[in-house]
């Protein structure tokens, strides 16, 4: 097996998702025994103890970024999403990447549906968004954070607006990273909320520009939707998101 | 500020950090007025609890004064004497609205990490390691409180800090373990552990009107205060194994077994001879998280069709579970992270009328500047140690 160079890679070098070349029930295993492991070479201390804790923490860490070091040393992949790369670098470089999530948010649909389809609000709950502008009834300018202060743009359109059930959107033409994707509103049986299942598909151009871009763009696409779709559920149910960020601590 | 701060294992320091600040609309600034070390706290500092890290502030039981709130909150005013459950609860998710308070969707910030551990996260908990969402404890002179609309309970006039702090957790916690029981007229209720979620469990059985109490320890002190709580006392290590434990129940039961177990131990049991090592071994050899021995032998000794309540603490995996005897026993087992809100309120009433006062579980009162002497004296159980309250 190979790994694929990051230049025509989908979503970036350095982000954890696309790094991952554990399959799952390894990584279960690896983030229980990695547990056991640290717990036990700390409580050990010095020398072989805290080798014994490094050696967990290793474990811990691939468990739940689902990247293994050793494995990436020796070209070994066993997860679903090497293979699903491996896939993915047969085909030309500019092929769509899909990526679907879904969280069930105590509140109607048709609540949910009217904070998303102002879409000035999801910057609010998708992190990597600076604003969006909307321009006019179908049309919206988006703007997102990238590294070193610099901000990426481009423009979308709504292709359907189903109210309370649906909305689905795409980028125009002339986007550095062509996306687009759809937000599912669905009523949970025995009233328990809506479900909220949203796809999207990434086509990231090839080359360098490519790479860093799909890296600001669309860092771990997976898991950048299911946080993002969490602090959603907590931004509609909580009225706010749980945060430590700026709270004291011992550490320097 | 003063707080108490994890350094490592058996290295807790209190150091100047800053001041915490409102960081969300639903946040309020407490000032501490008492706080105490909980039993769960050792386990920190034990370093049994992964994703703790070095700078974190401990504690999760703590009472105060209102200093600042946050424009979301309504319901209470600076100057308001409250009492803060320790777990953060949003108070309108499905889990919440259901009154599984501890099983809130929004009160973990890091729920990806304890996800990976458990399929789904818990609530988030004050000062208790990253995987309940590192928020920082309250061991400290301020604490910032989550969620401040739902959590914190006001304190009427006339109550004393000791007499409503174990709100907090450990009151609630036995409460919930003995109504976790069903009782029934009649029933014998076994106790493994006579800390002090052990002790209020017992208190709680008998409220909730057990006919006996048999609870097993092996310090004198811990069973003197059990017996004084109306329980019938059982030093394990004058027993024997497991198997000896459960002939000894069975005896003391008319051969029927209690009627249900409470496990108030949990990952850090100790055991009597052979097994005892095997656990022990098997814990420091990285083969299993837990050292499960309580939990085995409430499970071998409960009757049929009995119940066996945990509110001991796990986190991990464990080994040698009698699944044998759970299944062909009919045996129910409930357990969980105390739903605190359910309890708040019903059991401040208790308190106010006069039915307990929880203070009788506090051996100790030191400044906060000395908890890390208290830390030591409560987990090496010197100075009969059961409950240290701290003062800021």
């Amino acid at each position: 097996m190979q790994s694929i160079p990051s230049e025509v890679h989908p979503v970036g070098a350095r982000d954890r998702k696309q790094d991952m070349n554990v399959g799952d029930a390894e990584r279960f295993v690896s983030v229980l025994a990695g547990a056991a492991v640290a717990l036990a070479g700390l409580r050990r201390g010095k020398g072989a103890g805290l080798a014994a804790a490094a050696a967990g923490a290793a474990l811990v860490h691939r468990g739940v970024t689902g990247h293994c070091n050793v494995y990436g040393a020796a070209g070994i992949d066993t997860s679903d999403k090497g293979r699903i790369e491996q896939a993915v670098a047969m085909l030309p470089a500019n092929r769509a990447l899909h990526v679907e999530r879904v969280f069930t948010v105590r509140r109607s649909p048709e609540d949910l549906y009217g904070f998303w389809r102002k879409l000035e609000n999801l910057p609010r709950f998708m992190q990597h968004l600076e604003r969006v502008e909307v321009l006019d009834e179908r049309r919206s300018r988006w703007v997102a954070r990238g590294p070193a202060g610099t901000d990426i743009e481009w423009d979308a359109e709504i292709l359907e607006d189903a109210p309370n059930q649906r909305i689905t959107w795409r980028s125009l033409e002339g986007a550095d990273v062509a996306n687009d994707g759809t937000v599912r509103f669905e009523p949970a049986a025995g009233g328990r909320g809506t479900e909220v299942r949203v796809s999207l598909s990434y086509s990231p151009p090839a080359g360098k520009l490519g790479a860093t871009v799909a890296r600001l763009f669309g860092e771990n696409p997976e898991q950048q939707i299911r946080d993002d779709l969490r602090r959603f559920k907590s931004l509609m149910e909580a009225g706010e998101i749980p945060t430590t960020e700026g709270q004291p601590s011992g550490r320097k | 500020m003063r707080a108490l701060v994890w350094h490592g294992t058996h290295d807790v320091r209190v150091d100047n950090v800053p001041d915490p600040e409102i960081l969300n609309p639903r946040d309020a600034i407490l000032r501490i007025t008492s706080t105490a070390i909980c039993g769960s706290d050792l386990h920190l500092y034990d370093n049994y609890i992964p994703t703790l890290q070095k700078g974190d502030i401990l504690g999760h039981e703590f009472m105060g004064e209102v200093v600042e709130t946050g424009p979301e909150v309504k319901n209470l005013r600076v100057g308001d004497r409250v009492a803060v459950p320790f777990t953060i609860s949003c108070g309108s998710c499905f889990f919440c609205t259901s009154d599984l308070w501890s099983l809130c969707d929004n009160g973990n910030p890091n729920a990806e990490m304890a996800e990976a551990m458990w399929g789904f996260s818990s609530a988030g908990m004050f000062g208790y390691s990253h995987l309940t969402g590192g928020y920082a404890g309250g061991q400290a002179e301020y604490v910032r409180v989550p969620y401040a609309d739902v959590g914190p309970i006001k304190i009427p006039e006339g109550l004393s800090d000791d007499q409503v702090l174990f709100l907090t957790d450990v009151f609630p916690t036995g409460f919930m373990a003995a109504e976790n029981c069903s009782i029934q007229p009649g029933d014998t209720i076994a106790v493994w552990g006579c800390g002090p979620v052990g002790q209020f469990a017992i208190r709680s059985a008998f409220m909730l009107g057990a006919h006996r109490v048999i609870a097993l320890d092996r310090f004198p002190e811990r069973l003197r205060m059990a017996r004084e709580g109306g329980a019938e006392a059982l030093d394990y290590t004058e027993v024997g194994n497991t198997l000896d434990v459960v002939e000894r129940l069975r005896d003391m039961t008319g051969g029927r077994g209690p009627d249900a177990c409470i496990d108030a131990v949990g990952m850090e049991a100790h055991g009597v001879g052979l097994e005892g090592w095997y656990d022990k071994v098997k814990q420091v050899t990285q083969m299993q998280t837990e050292r499960p021995i309580a939990l085995r032998q409430a499970i071998q000794a409960c009757r049929k069709g009995g119940v066996v309540s945990i509110p001991g603490v796990y986190g991990g995996v464990a080994d040698k579970i009698p699944l044998g005897a759970m299944m062909n026993k009919g045996l129910t087992l409930r357990m969980g992270q105390t739903h605190m809100q359910r309890y708040l309120q019903p059991l401040l009433g208790h308190v106010e009328e006069g039915r307990i006062d929880p203070s009788f579980v506090i051996t100790h009162r030191m400044r906060l500047d000395d908890a890390p002497e208290g830390y030591r004296i409560f987990r090496d159980k010197q100075d009969e140690c059961i409950k240290v309250v701290l003062k800021p």
